[in-house]
C-alpha cells in the first residue's frame, strides 16, 4: 500500500469519527432537551410551592422562595374545614387501590395459569374472548354500572372500586405470555406426583415463581388505581369517602384559587411522593413498559 | 413423550374452570351486564316535568336527539366527538413523530448514547403521575396571572390581554400539549422496544449494500414497526375518546361539565358526566355511541394484526427456504 493511501485512509477515518462525534452530540442535545421539558413543569411545582401567590404571578423563576412552609401552613389552615383533607384523601385511595391491585394481579395469574395449563372445553374460547374485550375501555358501561350500584345501594361504598379489578384482560394477557416463556408443564406434574393439590400448587410453586411479572403488573395496577378520577367521581358523593384525585380536583375550587403559593403546594404534597416511587422503582418500570405495552 | 403431556392435561383439565371462574364471573357482574344494561338504558327517553320524572320507550330517539337530528336539539354529540378528535390529534401527530425519532436514536447501536437509561426514565417520568395533578398545574402556569403566561407576556410573545384560558386555540392548544407531555415518553419505550425487535441482520445487510441512515430508517427500520406503530396508534386513539381527566380540570365552567371557552374543550367523556345523573338516557346513548366507534376503531386493528400475522408467516417460509438452499 502507498504511503498516499494510508493517508487518505486514515483522513477519511477521521473525518468519520468526526461526524460521529457530531450525531452524537447532536443527538444527546436533543435529548437533554427533551428531558428538560418533561421535568421543567415539575421543577416549577416546587419552586412555585416555596413562593407566595404575588411572587408566583411575576412570572417564571427557576430559584426558591422561603414562602415553603408557610404555604404548607396555609394548605393545613384551608383544608382543616373540609371534611377531605389530603391525608385522608391518600388513606381512601390507599384502602381502594392496594386490594385493587392485589385482586387484578391475583386473578389475572390465577385465569391465565387456567388457561396456560389446563386443557378443557371452551379454553380456545375464553381465550378469544379475553383478547376481544382488552380493548374495551370501562367508562363505555359506566351508565348501567352506576344504576346497577345504585340499585343495590352500594354508592359511597368501596367494594364496587375494587372488585372490578378482578377481571383485568390486559394483566391476564401479559401473564399469559411471561407463562409461556417460563412456565414448564415438567415442573407442576412434578409436584402433582409429590400428591400436591391442582390449587395448592398454583399457590406455593407458581405464584413465587411468576414474582417478576408480578411485580411489574403490580406497580402499572396501582399506579392506574391511584390516577383514577372517572370512576370515583361517579361513584363517590361523599366527601369523606372521596380520593386523592378528587382532593386535587378542589384546588380548583375558589377557597383555594385565591392563593397559588397553596395551590402549589397541593400539587407538591401530591405529585412528590409519586414522583419518588417512581425513581425507586424506575428501573422495573422502564422494563415492563418494554415487555408489556400497558398504557395506564 | 408428548402424547403423554396430552393425557395428562386432558385428566386435570376441569380445574380449568374454577381458575377461570373468578374472572369471568367479576367480568359478568361488573362490566357485561352492565354494558347491556346501558344498551337498554339509551333506549328509554327521561323527562322531567313538575319534578316528576316519567320514563317511557324511545326506541333510538335518544340517538337522533343527541346526534341533533331533531329540531330543537342540538348535536351535542358530535361536537363533542369533532372536540375530542381536534386535541387527541393535536397530541398524536407530533407525539409520533418525536417518538419515531427518539426511538430510533435511543436504540441506536452505531452511535450509542451513554445516558440512555436516564433519558427513558425521565421522558416515562410524566406519565405516572396522576392526570389530575397535572391538569391542575399547567392551568396554573397557564392562567391568566400564571407565572408562564406572565413571563411569555414580558418577553413579548403574547400580548398583555392575552388568555390561554379565553382561547379555542389556546386551551386546545394546551390540552394537547399536557397529553403530548405525558405520553410521548410511553410512546417511545414501546417503540424502542419495536426496533430492537427487529432482526440486527438486516441491518448488517443494509450496511454490506452501502445504505445510509436515512435509508435505513424508511426503507427498513418503519416498514417493519409497522405493527406496533398501528398498536400505538390504535391504544392511543381509544384512550383519546375517553379523555377525561385533563379537560375536565383544565378550563371547565363552574358551574357543570362545559369545557370552556364556549364549549370547545368538551369531551364525551365530560358529557356523560354531565348527563349521568340527570339524563340518564341520552348518557347511555352517548356511551353506546362511544362504544360503536372504539368497536370500529379495535375491528381496523384486528384486521392490520391479520396482515401482520401473514407478513409474519411469509418471512418464515422465506427463512425456511434460504435454509434448505
Amino acid at each position: 500500500m502507498s504511503e498516499k493511501a494510508v493517508m487518505k485512509e486514515q483522513k477519511s477515518l477521521k473525518s468519520y469519527s468526526a461526524a460521529v462525534f457530531r450525531q452524537k452530540l447532536f443527538r444527546n442535545i436533543v435529548c437533554i432537551l427533551f428531558c428538560i421539558i418533561s421535568l421543567l413543569p415539575f421543577v416549577m411545582m416546587i419552586m412555585n410551592a416555596t413562593r407566595t401567590s404575588s411572587e408566583i404571578q411575576q412570572g417564571i423563576s427557576l430559584l426558591p422562595s422561603g414562602n415553603f412552609i408557610e404555604n404548607w401552613k396555609n394548605l393545613m389552615l384551608k383544608q382543616s374545614g373540609m371534611q377531605l383533607t389530603m391525608g385522608r384523601a391518600m388513606m381512601n385511595s390507599l384502602i381502594i387501590a392496594v386490594p385493587g391491585t392485589f385482586c387484578a394481579v391475583y386473578f389475572s395469574a390465577m385465569t391465565a395459569y387456567g388457561i396456560h395449563v389446563y386443557d378443557f372445553k371452551g379454553r380456545k374460547l375464553a381465550w378469544a374472548f379475553i383478547m376481544g374485550i382488552m380493548m374495551i375501555p370501562n367508562q363505555i358501561s359506566i351508565i348501567g354500572f352506576y344504576q346497577f350500584m345504585m340499585k343495590l345501594n352500594m354508592l359511597d361504598n368501596y367494594l364496587p372500586l375494587i372488585l372490578p379489578c378482578i377481571a383485568a384482560p390486559t394483566v391476564v394477557f401479559f401473564m399469559k405470555q411471561y407463562m409461556e416463556s417460563s412456565l414448564s408443564i415438567e415442573m407442576i406434574e412434578a409436584a402433582r406426583i409429590d400428591g400436591a393439590g391442582e390449587f395448592r400448587i398454583f399457590n406455593t410453586i407458581i405464584m413465587p415463581l411468576m414474582k417478576p411479572a408480578l411485580a411489574t403488573q403490580a406497580i402499572f395496577q396501582f399506579i392506574a388505581q391511584w390516577n383514577n378520577l372517572f370512576t370515583p367521581s361517579i361513584l363517590l358523593s361523599n366527601d369523606s369517602k372521596k380520593t386523592l384525585p378528587l382532593f386535587v380536583q378542589m384546588l380548583t375550587s375558589d377557597q383555594f384559587k385565591v392563593d397559588f403559593g397553596v395551590v402549589y403546594m397541593g400539587l407538591f404534597a401530591t405529585v412528590i411522593p409519586l414522583i419518588i416511587a417512581y425513581l425507586l422503582l424506575s428501573r422495573y418500570i422502564v422494563a415492563g413498559v418494554s415487555l408489556g405495552g400497558v398504557k395506564g | 413423550m408428548k402424547g403423554k403431556k396430552r393425557h395428562k392435561t386432558v385428566e386435570y383439565g376441569k380445574y380449568g374452570y374454577f381458575f377461570i371462574a373468578p374472572f369471568f364471573i367479576a367480568y359478568l357482574i361488573f362490566q357485561l351486564w352492565p354494558l347491556i344494561t346501558t344498551f337498554y338504558y339509551s333506549t328509554l327517553m327521561y323527562t322531567k316535568r313538575n319534578l316528576v320524572e316519567t320514563v317511557e320507550f324511545g326506541g333510538l330517539q335518544n340517538f337522533i336527539n343527541m346526534l341533533g337530528l331533531t329540531a330543537g336539539e342540538r348535536g351535542y354529540a358530535l361536537i363533542y366527538l369533532k372536540n375530542t378528535l381536534i386535541m387527541w390529534a393535536g397530541n398524536f401527530i407530533p407525539q409520533i413523530i418525536v417518538s419515531l425519532l427518539l426511538a430510533a436514536w435511543l436504540s441506536d447501536s452505531k452511535i450509542k448514547l451513554k445516558a440512555t437509561g436516564a433519558y427513558k426514565i425521565i421522558i416515562y417520568l410524566p406519565s405516572v403521575i396522576t392526570a389530575a395533578s397535572v391538569s391542575v398545574l399547567f392551568n396554573a402556569m397557564f392562567s391568566q396571572y400564571g407565572p408562564i403566561t406572565k413571563t411569555l407576556c414580558n418577553i413579548g410573545i403574547i400580548s398583555s390581554d392575552f388568555d390561554f384560558m379565553r382561547s379555542v386555540p389556546g386551551t386546545r392548544g394546551l390540552i394537547s400539549l399536557i397529553l403530548f407531555w405525558m405520553w410521548y415518553g410511553n410512546t417511545t419505550l414501546l417503540l424502542i422496544s419495536g426496533v430492537l425487535g427487529i432482526d440486527p441482520s438486516i441491518y448488517e445487510a443494509a450496511d454490506i449494500d452501502g445504505a445510509n441512515t436515512k435509508q435505513k430508517f424508511f426503507r427498513i427500520t418503519l416498514p417493519l414497526l409497522k405493527p406496533i406503530l398501528m398498536y400505538v396508534l390504535i391504544t392511543s386513539a381509544i384512550g383519546g375518546l375517553q379523555m377525561y381527566d385533563i379537560p375536565a380540570l383544565f378550563n371547565r365552567s363552574k358551574t357543570g361539565y362545559i369545557g370552556l371557552p364556549d364549549d370547545t374543550s368538551t369531551t364525551l367523556t365530560m358529557y356523560i358526566m354531565r348527563l349521568y345523573s340527570s339524563d340518564v338516557g341520552k348518557a347511555a346513548a352517548v356511551s353506546v355511541f362511544l362504544f360503536i366507534i372504539t368497536l370500529i376503531i379495535s375491528l381496523i386493528f384486528f384486521a392490520t394484526m391479520g396482515d401482520k400475522d401473514a407478513r409474519k408467516l411469509k418471512r418464515e417460509q422465506k427463512k425456511r427456504r434460504k435454509a434448505g438452499m
